[in-house]
């Protein structure tokens, strides 16, 4: 008897607390590895653009085709509505990635745009890196100053 | 009794004398007399001043319509940025040049009233005069908008514009942080941050009355609207190289690629089209500070 109350209470208690429950943590590394990821090869091509690299078309062309290779995952399961920063912690997502899901993904999509605008030039020579950098760091800008949260 | 009468006396002085002493103080009709204004520089200046950061529209593609409309949330209450776009009516296409310069380097407006420090006259105070001339050449190629600016939203007692004038006395002067002889790259930068882009204006600490605590220059503030903190930019804090400071006003880019985000977004932007010796300027600015 003193053991069915202490579930009954248990289990009272856990509904209660019901959001926080939830376990994210799986989707807050998956997605904070791909911008680590996209954060690897940005710092091989910026390296090159500002010629604190030696320019070498194949690895500007590696590093480009990574980033458009990372522009192809699908964020459906990597952004589950309630990961947002007013919900959890250990994320600056903020809640208008949901609230406004379109933009948010119309973003991602221009992520993917200057991807593919770099995937085109990285092998042409060490002078075509600066302005594609100049689009990709406009992207990230861009859904940065929208929705993520300031540190 | 004629103590009494003495004493309201000296009331009435006192009142007289706060009253003339935090009267708004226009510069002279003449301010920008004999300089010639050149747009293509005023352009520049519009940039390094990030007019547009604030008094474009709310998430508008073409920043260059300046019809106000953003909101600054503060312990004063909201501020509403107005239409500053050159409409005669809406905007301020009647203005003349010299009423120009005084709501930039005395933050008072053509009828004598204060503004709110929202607006950084603070900064802009140091502004040289043929770079006021050359902006608002600039000014006249810019699209009007007939947009009607929004009310400020300040309660008692900061709605009395006269405290304003207090506050000034206070705080507004035209002395540079950064003293001594500066080399020319450091003076541009010492420019460029402390007068056009008005960095301290987020990035310094402010006391309970709003200014400027200049002891802690640049070292980090609260975000004023609300969540997380402004970056400290002195060497304690801030270790990257004056490189890679450049390459971040130009690109967005940390040094470890992480982005920019929030209000620097727009100030990397208007950066980004300035000279390469201009964000090195500024980047050997940052580096010299104590």
């Amino acid at each position: 008897m003193k053991k069915q109350v202490f579930a009954l209470a248990t289990a009272a208690a856990l509904i209660a607390t019901g959001a926080v429950a939830q376990d994210y943590s799986a989707n807050l590394k998956a997605r904070q590895g791909q911008f680590r990821i996209m954060a690897l090869n940005l710092g091989i091509l910026g390296g090159m653009a500002q010629g604190k690299i030696a320019y070498q078309a194949e690895a500007a062309q590696r590093a480009a085709d990574t980033l458009v290779a990372v522009s192809h995952i699908d964020p459906g399961p990597l952004w589950p509505e309630g990961s947002d920063n007013m919900s959890i912690d250990g994320t600056r997502a903020m809640p208008s990635i949901w609230d406004e899901n379109a933009d948010f993904l119309a973003k991602w999509g221009a992520f993917g745009d200057a991807a593919a605008g770099m995937q085109q030039v990285a092998a042409t020579g060490q002078e075509a890196l600066g302005p594609a950098m100049g689009k990709l760091g406009g992207a990230c800008k861009a859904c940065h100053d929208k929705h993520r949260a300031p540190q | 009794m004629r103590v009494f009468r003495g004493l309201i006396l000296v009331a009435v002085l006192v009142a007289a004398a706060g009253w003339w002493m935090t009267r708004p103080r226009p510069l002279p009709a003449d301010a920008l007399t004999g300089l010639e204004g050149d747009a293509a520089r005023g352009e520049t200046v519009f940039l390094a001043a990030g007019c547009a950061s604030c008094h474009a529209a709310p998430e508008a593609t073409d920043k260059r319509i300046l019809s106000g409309g953003q909101r600054f949330a503060s312990d004063f209450g909201t501020f509403v940025a107005p239409n500053i776009s050159p409409d005669p009516v809406q905007g301020i296409g009647g203005w003349t040049g010299a009423q120009f310069a005084s709501a930039l380097r005395r933050g008072v407006s053509p009828e004598g009233r204060h503004y709110y420090p929202a607006f950084p006259y603070t900064a802009y105070a140091k502004m040289r005069g043929q770079d006021i001339a050359d902006l608002w050449a600039f000014w006249q190629t810019l699209p009007a908008s007939e947009a009607a600016s929004q009310p400020h939203e300040v309660s008692f007692p900061f709605s009395i514009r006269r405290g304003v004038g207090v506050w000034k006395k206070l705080f507004l002067n035209e002395d540079w942080v950064m003293e001594g002889d500066l080399d020319p790259k450091l003076e541009r930068g010492r420019y460029l941050v402390e007068a056009l882009a008005h960095c301290g204006e987020c990035h310094t600490p402010r006391g309970s009355l709003g200014g400027l605590d200049r002891d802690r220059w640049l070292s980090g503030a609260q975000n004023p609207s609300g969540k997380g903190e402004i970056p400290a930019l002195t060497p304690d804090r801030l270790t990257w190289d004056a490189g890679e400071i450049a390459y971040y006003l130009e690109t967005g880019f940390t040094p470890d690629y992480d982005s920019a985000g929030g209000h620097m977004v727009a100030v990397v932007e208007n950066f980004g089209k300035l000279t390469a010796e201009d964000r090195a300027a500024v980047a050997a600015y940052v580096k010299a500070l104590p």
